[in-house]
This record gives C-alpha cells, sequence and structure tokens, in this order.
C-alpha cells in the first residue's frame, strides 16, 4: 500500500512537497493554507511570489525544474481568484485560458486540476478541448464557457479565427503557456504569440504566465511571452547522476544503433524500477526494441513508442506507464515532453544526445522529486559519439545549455494568422500592423512585408494580376478587410495550425484482398524503398508488403522473417555548436585525455602519430588514396546538415577543378568526399574561401529536394495550397498534383514570391544550417590544417565506415533514372 | 517488352518505334515524329491555376504561360510542321476566357506557319473557343490514329494520353517519381504536358489492359527520357 500512496502522491505537479522548510504562506488564503496542511504540505517559495506577482498585476515566466510543483504554480492565482469572486456576480465568462503543446497533456493536467478544486469544494469548472472533443462538447464550450480551459496553440488559433472570438475572451484573465520552452522557437510559437497578441487586444489587462523548464536565455523567453514578463525562477534540484556506458569497456569504431552495448543496456533496464530508453529515430526505436526483446529473457514488460504508431497504440503505452505496468519504453522524441511518470528512474540516451538542452530535458523525466538526483545512462554508438556523450556529460554538470537559433517570425504563418483575423471579424490594415508587432517575434516586421502578406493572403501576390476578381478577403468601403464569403473562412478553419507532416501512408493489414485493421502510419519516403514481397520492422514486428492502394500500405504479418531494414532517416537533430565547440576542445586536450576510455585514448594516439590533431580552431583536412579513388575528409564538428551542405559547395568546386568528385558522406563530426583524381594539390584556403555561399550556394539550392520540401511545408501553413489537397484523395484514382510543380513554375516566372522567400529563409535556417557554415568558414579562414597521408587516418576510418547507403548524390536525382536504365541496357545486351 | 525498339543516344535521348515510326521523346513530355514533321503533346490543362483561384486557392497564374513556354521550345527546336494537341488543352470550359491576352499571343506564335490540331478532350470538348487552332475528334499521322482517350484493349496504332501516366522509380535505394511515356511498341500514352497537371501510377488499374506485353516506361528526366523496365516501378 505504501507503494500505492507514493505514486498517488507524484501525479504530474499538481503537488507541491512536503516542506523544505519554513514559507510564508501569507499570499494563501485560509481555504488553501488549510488544503496544503490537510495534505501535509506546504507551498514552495515560486509558488508564493507566482501568487503576488498575479496580485500585483504582472505577468510572469517560471522557471523551475521538473518536479517542482510548477503547474500548481502556474494555476494557484487563478483558483484563488476564482474561489474569492462573487457567487451572485454576472454570469461568468471564461477567466483562464492554458495551452500545453500536447493534447495528452492539456487532458492530463485539467483532470489532476480536479483534486484541488473537489478537495477545497470550490465552485469553479475546468475543461479540456481539443480536436478530438466531441462536437457537442465544444459547442457547449463555445456557448458556456468553463472558468479554466485547457487547449492548445491550434486550437487557440481556430478560436481566433472564429467570428465572435472577441466576446468570448473579453473577460480573460489570464493565460498560462506550459512547457513554454518547446514551443517559443518554432513556427508553433510564432503562431501562439500572434495569438496572445489578439488576446491581449480584447483583454488589455490579460495577464500571461509561461512555465518552463530551464533554458540558456530566460530573458528573451520572457520577450516571447509578453513585454514586462517578470521572471521567477523555482529552486534547483540535486545535480543529475549521468554515466557513460562502456561495453566491456570498448566503443565501436562507427554505428548509429549501439547494438554492442544492448546487453548492458537490458541489464540497467532490469536494475531499475522504470527506465525510459530514448533513441534519435524511429528507426533506432524500432531496432533497439528488437534488439532489448531478443535478450528479454524475463519476460519485462518493455514496449515502444515513436511518433509512426497509431495514436491508439500510443496513449495504450501512455496508460500502461501512467498505471506503473511497464518496466522500460523504447522511445524517440514522442516522449521528451508530456505527463510525468512519477515511476521513471533511470533515462537510457541510446546514441549520442546532439544537445545538451534535449539531454537535461530527457534526464529530467526521471526522478520528478526535488530532493532525488536524476539518473541517466549515456550509450555512444561509436568513437565520435564517445566523444560527444562525454561532452554532453560535463555539460550538464555544469548546467551549461546550448540554445535555439533566433530567427524571426515566419511570414508564411502570419499569411495564415492574418486570414483567420480575416474570418473571426473586419480589420483594419494599420491597427493590425501594431497589434502584430506587439508580439516578440514580429517585434521588426517592416510595412512593406507586413503588405506584402496580406497582398498574399487577399490574391496571392503575384506580379501578374489575373486573379484580382478571386480575392479571399477583400477591403470594403469602410476600409476594413474582411473575408469575401463563409465558405472562405470554412476552408481556412480546416487547414489552422503550423504543424505539417511528412506524407504519410497508413500502415493496414491485408485482410482478404481489402485494407483492414491500421498498425500506424509511415513516411512516404520510408516505404518507397521496399520492393512488394519485402519484410520489415515497424511496432516492433516484422511484416510482408503487398503494395499500396490508395492511402494505405498493405502488410501481413511475418513473424522470424529476416527483416530488411531501410533506413528511416538520420536523425532529426544535428549536434549542437555548443556541444561541438566541447567535443573540438576535447580533442584539443591532450592532457584532458585521461577522461576517456583507453581505447578512444589509444584511438586518438594514433591519430596524433600518424596525421595530427588539430588545435581547437584549426580545420584538419586530410588527403589520402584508398582503392583507386582519392579521399578528402575534413573534421569540423559543425553538425550534419552544415556538413552536408558544405559538401555539396565542395563538390562542385572539386569538378571545377577537375577532380572528378563521385560521392560523398557527411556526418556530425566530419565529412568525406572521395574522388577519381588525387587532391593533393588543391589549394584548400581557395577551396574553403567563403565565397562559396555565392552563386555556388544559390544554383545548388534552387534545385534542391530541401528547397521544393521547405515550400510545400510553408505552402502549407500560408494557405497557398491546402492540405487534403496536397495529401491522398481516397476517392476513386489517385492523382497526384504535387507542390514541386507549383514550386518549378514560381521560381521561373516570380523569383521574388512571398512564398519563396519563407522557404529560403527556412531552407538557409533549418536544412541547409547555413549561419553555421558561414561562422565555421569564417573561424577557420587561415586556419586550415593540411595533412597528406599515404593511407586512412584513424580519424577517417568511421567517417569512411558510414560510407554506403548513407552517402548523398547531387542535387538533381536523375541518376536514380540513369541507374534504373543502365540495369535496362545490362539486360539487353546480355 | 521484346517487341519495343528503342534507341538511346547521350545528344537525342532515347527514341522509339511506335507502329513502325520513329519517335524522339522529349524530357518536356512532347513526342516528335521527325520524319512526319510531327509534334504531339497530351493534357496541357491550360489555365488550371486559376480554375483553383475561382473556387479561393490562389495557385501561381504562370501555368499557362510556362506550358506555352515549353511547347514554343519543343515546336522552334524541332522544326515541326504540324502540332498536335491531345486532349485536355484547357482544363475547364470556361478557360479559354481566362487566357491572358499574351498567352493567347503566344499560342498564336506556336500556330503560325504551322498546322495546329486541337483533338478535344473531356475537359474542352469544344476545342479551342477562339483561341488558334483547329478542333478535331481524331487526328492521322501515317498509320497512326491520335485520340485523347485511349480506347479499350490493345489499340495498334494508337496515340493517346488522359491518363497522366506516372511512375515511381527506384533504385539503390532512392526512388523518384516522374511522369512518363508508356509503349508496347504498337501504341503509346503520353504523359501529360501541362505545368500543374497531375499523375497516375502507371500500376494503376486504369493501364491494365491496354498492352499486350510489359510496356517500355520513358520516365521524364531533367535533361532527357529515360528507358525503364515496367517491372522496375515502385508500388508507391
Amino acid at each position: 500500500m505504501a507503494i500505492v500512496s507514493y505514486r498517488a502522491a507524484r501525479q504530474r505537479e499538481l503537488k507541491p512537497q512536503p516542506s523544505l522548510g519554513p514559507a510564508e504562506p501569507t499570499a494563501l488564503p485560509p481555504r488553501f493554507q488549510d488544503w496544503f496542511a490537510a495534505r501535509g504540505w506546504a507551498p514552495r517559495r515560486h509558488q508564493l511570489e507566482m501568487i503576488e506577482k498575479a496580485r500585483a498585476g504582472r505577468s510572469a515566466l517560471l522557471i523551475a525544474p521538473t518536479g517542482g510543483g510548477k503547474t500548481l504554480a502556474g494555476f494557484l492565482p487563478s483558483l484563488i481568484e476564482l474561489a474569492e469572486r462573487d457567487p451572485s456576480g454576472e454570469p461568468a465568462g471564461l477567466h483562464t485560458l492554458y495551452i500545453s503543446p500536447l493534447k495528452a497533456l492539456a487532458v492530463d493536467v485539467a483532470r489532476n486540476l480536479m483534486t484541488p478544486i473537489a478537495e477545497m469544494k470550490l465552485p469553479i469548472t475546468a475543461e479540456s478541448r481539443s480536436g478530438d472533443s466531441g462536437v457537442a462538447k465544444r459547442q457547449r464550450q463555445r456557448l458556456r464557457p468553463p472558468d479554466i480551459l485547457l487547449t492548445t496553440p491550434e486550437q487557440l488559433a481556430l478560436f481566433c479565427a472564429w467570428e465572435g472570438a472577441r466576446a468570448y475572451f473579453g473577460g480573460l484573465k489570464r493565460v498560462i503557456i506550459d512547457e513554454a520552452h518547446a514551443l517559443y522557437a518554432s513556427k508553433r510559437g510564432d503562431l501562439l504569440a500572434l495569438g496572445l497578441a489578439r488576446l491581449q487586444q480584447f483583454a488589455p489587462d490579460l495577464q500571461r504566465v509561461g512555465l518552463s523548464a530551464t533554458v540558456n536565455d530566460p530573458e528573451r523567453l520572457a520577450r516571447w511571452l509578453g513585454a514586462e514578463t517578470e521572471i521567477v525562477t523555482g529552486d534547483p534540484g540535486p545535480a543529475p547522476i549521468v554515466d557513460v556506458l562502456l561495453s566491456q569497456g570498448h566503443v565501436p569504431w562507427a554505428g548509429h544503433t549501439a547494438q554492442h552495448a544492448m546487453a548492458e543496456v537490458y541489464d540497467a533496464i532490469r536494475g531499475a524500477r522504470t527506465t525510459l530508453v530514448f533513441v534519435n529515430t524511429r528507426w533506432q526505436a524500432e531496432f533497439a526494441f528488437q534488439e532489448l526483446w531478443k535478450l528479454n529473457e524475463d519476460d519485462l514488460p518493455i514496449a515502444l513508442h515513436h511518433g509512426s504508431l497509431a495514436a491508439e497504440q500510443r496513449r495504450k503505452v501512455e496508460a500502461a506507464m501512467t498505471r506503473g505496468q511497464l518496466r522500460a519504453v523504447v522511445c524517440t522524441s514522442t516522449l521528451d515532453l508530456g505527463i510525468d511518470w512519477g515511476d521513471v528512474d533511470l533515462v537510457i540516451q541510446l546514441a549520442a544526445p546532439k544537445g545538451s538542452a534535449r539531454l537535461i530535458q530527457r534526464i529530467g523525466r526521471s526522478n520528478h522529486r526535488l530532493d532525488e538526483p536524476s539518473r541517466a545512462l549515456l550509450c555512444p554508438a561509436s568513437r565520435f559519439e564517445m566523444l560527444e556523450c562525454q561532452a554532453a556529460r560535463e555539460a550538464v554538470a555544469e548546467g551549461a545549455l546550448d540554445s535555439d537559433a533566433q530567427r524571426p517570425g515566419a511570414l508564411d504563418v502570419l499569411a495564415q494568422h492574418v486570414m483567420g483575423l480575416a474570418c473571426s471579424e473586419p480589420f483594419d490594415a494599420l491597427a493590425l500592423y501594431e497589434e502584430i508587432r506587439r508580439a516578440a517575434p514580429y517585434a521588426d516586421l517592416t510595412w512593406e512585408d507586413y503588405e506584402a502578406v496580406v497582398e498574399f493572403v487577399s490574391t496571392g501576390g503575384y506580379a501578374l494580376k489575373g486573379y484580382d476578381q478571386f480575392r479571399r478577403i477583400v477591403k470594403g468601403q469602410d476600409g476594413l478587410w474582411r473575408v469575401r464569403n463563409g465558405q472562405t473562412a470554412l476552408r481556412h478553419r480546416l487547414n489552422v495550425g503550423a504543424i505539417v507532416g511528412a506524407e504519410t501512408l497508413n500502415i493496414r493489414l491485408l485482410a482478404g484482398r481489402r485494407a483492414g485493421r491500421k498498425i500506424g502510419e509511415a513516411e512516404e519516403g520510408y516505404l518507397e524503398q521496399l520492393e512488394i514481397g519485402d519484410t520489415f520492422i515497424f511496432a516492433g514486428q516484422v511484416w510482408r508488403f503487398h503494395g499500396v492502394e490508395g492511402p494505405d500500405a498493405l502488410v501481413t504479418p511475418a513473424p522470424g522473417a529476416e527483416p530488411k531494414m531501410p533506413s528511416w532517416g538520420g536523425s532529426k537533430f544535428a549536434l549542437s555548436t555548443y556541444l561541438a565547440q566541447r567535443v573540438r576542445a576535447m580533442i584539443a586536450d591532450e592532457p584532458g585525455w585521461t577522461r576517456l576510455p583507453d581505447d578512444v585514448r589509444e584511438w586518438l594516439q594514433a591519430q596524433k602519430v600518424r596525421s595530427l590533431i588539430p588545435a581547437v580552431d584549426d580545420l584538419l583536412v586530410e588527403t589520402f588514396p584508398r582503392q583507386k579513388r582519392f579521399f578528402l575528409c575534413c573534421y569540423s564538428f559543425e553538425g550534419r546538415l552544415a556538413h552536408t551542405t558544405l559538401a555539396m559547395l565542395l563538390t562542385r568546386r572539386l569538378e571545377r577543378l577537375g577532380k572528378g568528385p563521385i560521392g560523398f558522406v557527411a556526418s556530425d563530426y566530419a565529412l568525406a568526399i572521395w574522388a577519381a583524381r588525387p587532391m593533393d594539390d588543391v589549394d584548400l584556403d581557395a577551396l574553403f574561401q567563403e565565397d562559396m555561399l555565392g552563386d555556388d550556394l544559390e544554383s545548388w539550392l534552387e534545385e534542391s529536394v530541401m528547397m521544393k520540401r521547405a515550400f510545400k511545408i510553408c505552402a502549407l501553413i500560408a494557405g497557398l495550397i491546402e492540405r487534403r489537397f496536397a495529401g491522398h484523395e481516397k476517392s476513386g484514382r489517385q492523382v497526384t498534383f504535387s507542390s514541386d510543380l507549383i514550386y518549378d513554375v514560381l521560381r521561373r516566372h516570380q523569383p521574388d514570391h512571398l512564398m519563396l522567400r519563407c522557404a529560403r529563409a527556412d531552407t538557409t535556417a533549418g536544412m541547409v544550417d547555413l549561419s553555421r557554415l558561414g561562422d565555421l568558414l569564417a573561424r577557420i579562414r587561415d586556419r586550415i590544417r593540411p595533412m597528406h597521408l599515404e593511407k586512412v587516418s584513424p580519424f577517417a576510418v568511421p567517417v569512411l565506415l558510414t560510407i554506403g547507403r548513407e552517402s548523398v548524390p547531387g542535387a538533381h536525382q536523375d541518376w536514380v533514372l540513369e541507374e534504373a536504365e543502365d540495369a535496362l541496357i545490362a539486360e539487353a545486351m546480355s | 517488352m521484346s517487341t519495343v525498339a528503342f534507341s538511346i543516344s547521350q545528344a537525342d535521348g532515347l527514341s522509339v518505334r511506335v507502329c513502325g515510326l520513329w519517335a524522339a521523346l522529349l524530357p518536356s513530355g512532347a513526342a516528335y515524329f521527325a520524319h512526319e514533321g510531327t509534334l504531339v503533346c497530351a493534357d496541357l490543362h491550360l489555365e488550371k491555376g486559376s480554375a483553383y483561384a475561382r473556387r479561393g486557392q490562389m495557385l501561381p497564374p504562370y501555368d499557362t504561360r510556362e506550358t506555352l513556354r515549353r511547347l514554343a521550345l519543343d515546336a522552334a527546336r524541332t522544326g515541326a510542321r504540324r502540332v498536335v494537341l491531345l486532349g485536355d488543352t484547357l482544363h475547364d470550359a470556361q478557360a479559354h476566357a481566362r487566357v491572358a491576352p499574351e498567352d493567347a499571343q503566344a499560342l498564336a506564335a506556336v500556330a503560325r506557319g504551322r498546322t495546329l490540331l486541337w483533338v478535344v478532350g473531356n475537359h474542352d470538348p469544344e476545342g479551342p473557343g477562339g483561341l488558334p487552332g483547329e478542333a478535331v475528334n481524331e487526328a492521322r499521322v501515317g498509320p497512326l490514329v491520335l485520340r485523347h482517350e485511349p480506347a479499350p484493349g490493345p489499340q495498334p496504332g494508337e496515340l493517346a494520353g488522359h491518363l497522366h501516366p506516372c511512375a515511381r522509380v527506384t533504385a539503390a535505394a532512392r526512388s523518384v517519381r516522374r511522369r512518363c511515356f508508356v509503349t508496347d511498341g504498337r501504341r503509346m500514352i503520353l504523359p501529360a504536358y501541362g505545368a500543374y497537371a497531375g499523375g497516375l501510377s502507371v500500376l494503376d488499374a486504369a493501364f491494365a489492359g491496354l498492352f499486350a506485353a510489359p510496356p517500355l516506361i520513358g520516365a521524364l528526366g531533367r535533361d532527357r527520357v529515360h528507358a525503364i523496365k515496367a517491372s522496375a516501378v515502385g508500388a508507391i
């Protein structure tokens, strides 16, 4: 029974902790004081501070580690105000709006909020709302709002596009943004900031409350939340205990899976109560899950959780975790955030963590009690990952966080917002401009860009004025803009949100000759690698692929079959600048090598003897022949994305120099290019000249798959194309009309169009990581250390071992057609 | 398969023999019968963009001019004496009225000094509606019959469009989806030529029964058309 009550006390943060010392509960009304006392708790300092901020009418950002009673701190001011209001007053409107990045979290918090409300017998209603809520419930919430509504950023965007939004939010007193650190630096964060600016317009005295985990730059997050937001900091918990797993003292040369360490991982799971095993890709999740079950002689309940599994299946796993029925879950970033599971006492990071903030977030998923340290185990999958894990461990010990790059608010998101507002009520262009600039991401928005966005929303913003007759929003004689008609507004509301997933197909059981039960969804790009009859792993089982019908990939179980392993993308996250810097410093610091395991130290020693250990800001570039090919390797540690871009651009230059480059491979740590001719005589300073970011970059970018992908996402968010039209249509023949066609036409006929500007901004900031590449090229100017070697160097080994399926060919993909054609010709000639 | 005669050259790309006549397959999606001086392209779907705009989706309005730009280039490069548009040249019955004056002029320039034939399709049963060109139900080039919609069953000598064929081609663990020609050497289905025209997988049931033997796929590349075996076409 002791265990049961212990669990009950550790539900999602709506639990103040036992008093850590004398507190001043004067801010609390007697009813609340009694409730705290009855539970044997005392309010925490930061909880009281949040109440004081609210009393003083201030907006506040609370930064505290998990397990600090953060959510309750956010709600206490509203609970107190609502408890104190005059019960005979006018019919109450919505008082507090709570927004969480996850639907499930909003539901969970709503449920847990009922405990203090019920126990103190407060006359307060609190309800959650999401896209999954029933129509009747949503209608009722619209007509008779609860006191507290808990929902997601997308629902707020929908509210903003409602006709009755102004009246609905007129009495709003407080908005609470949970997990604000996970939202603010993204397009969802842009959309939410715009929504907050709108709410402030409706309710000028609105208080904004942000709840966040520790971040690198709290002031920036506070600015995002709103001007004059004050920061409240919770007491830090004890430092986490982080270990790096060495499987029998060895670290493999290369790889991503940490397969070598699975037995130790399994032992660690067996030794803990409940373990979260984090991996970086869905494929790694499937693989690790499979490997752990091969070892699972004790039949431990080990589950799998990633973004491709059917929502129902994910919910089952989450519910089993809540009930304490699982010993481990292998998961991707889908469980970075969310409902706290008190039983988790170990976090394992399989393969390198890529960034210290993400790692700290993940570690925080264990031991949600302030007085106990979290425990984590890092499992490097290769030599370079070993260095990265060590760097991450030291960063965590220092509490050093990497930060998200600064970026201005996205204009595609702004276009969606402007369209939504026109659906809600007529707007004056100048007044709206002022309102939008009160959202921090858009504080520097120019009038020209704003006008371009409004024009885009209205007519598409084309130089060719053929569409003036087909406007989506129109300016009336009163000078106000409004949506053209109800149908246009309806269509807009169907397409709200800033989350755009990859094109996916349902994976369904083949039942007879038809599609049966849905097992999950997988990206088209993943399934494209399969041929009919192939077997593959999904949701922890082996399946046989029978082809595609409409939106469904049809499969049958193939237990025991040896699965083909299509690669499932690289890690979504590139090595952070901050960790990269630490790794470079660690390599350059020879006396510090004693901290590293023997085989890694020997590897560094061998590199020193056979090639060179570069100083921290130098760039080592090696050339050497191998198997009739000539290699150029450079060790720049700037992340996979920047390296891929760099490799593309270097390949172009080497082509012009007549070196006949054949292929390249780029990892988080290094890149290698191989060519038909030696590259020893290449002027490396000229090769790495920053001017490669000019015309070469332009011409490559324009045709790149990344640009087309970014264009599609921007066009979907901005409403240029619609989701249901971009996805698969179930009815009849499947004629797909690709956004690439629109991209090609627009690029030729109006290259400066707003959507191309958006796509370009996203590509250079995201997939191409241009600023990081620029910083690298600036840093290494005159600091290139060339080494012309007879043979492959110790550092090059892990890089070369990844050549194979990961090597990236040229920008346009006709080589695929050439390969397929060669097969035909070979057959014809035989 | 064995019945298709084709040749590949780096300079001219892929040529195939259809019912005895050689056609160069152009990366734009047009077929050129040099001996007959005839350029054929299918499914231009002019003004598809404005058809979407009319319903409130403001796609870039440049599809008509882009399609006609390609057509003018193909006509000039090949020196064709006759251009046959294989149906669905206009996206809908009102589309001719939405064509911008400069685009109409571009089409007139293509027609100048050439015969421009509009085979009518299901989207444009009325033909050019005031735009240059002569509407016909079918056209003939030597032994070939040119019509919009492929007739059911094997049809030796037929050239048709309507289906917008495209193929998923996979090699070395990567794959691309491209518009394509489909021919068994007796008949040929042309890819859609229009800048905004969608595609239908050649594995779709709509293609079943049209070819006596597994056909050759001519997948459109950036610089030329590539010959692909039907069995190398992926399912998605």
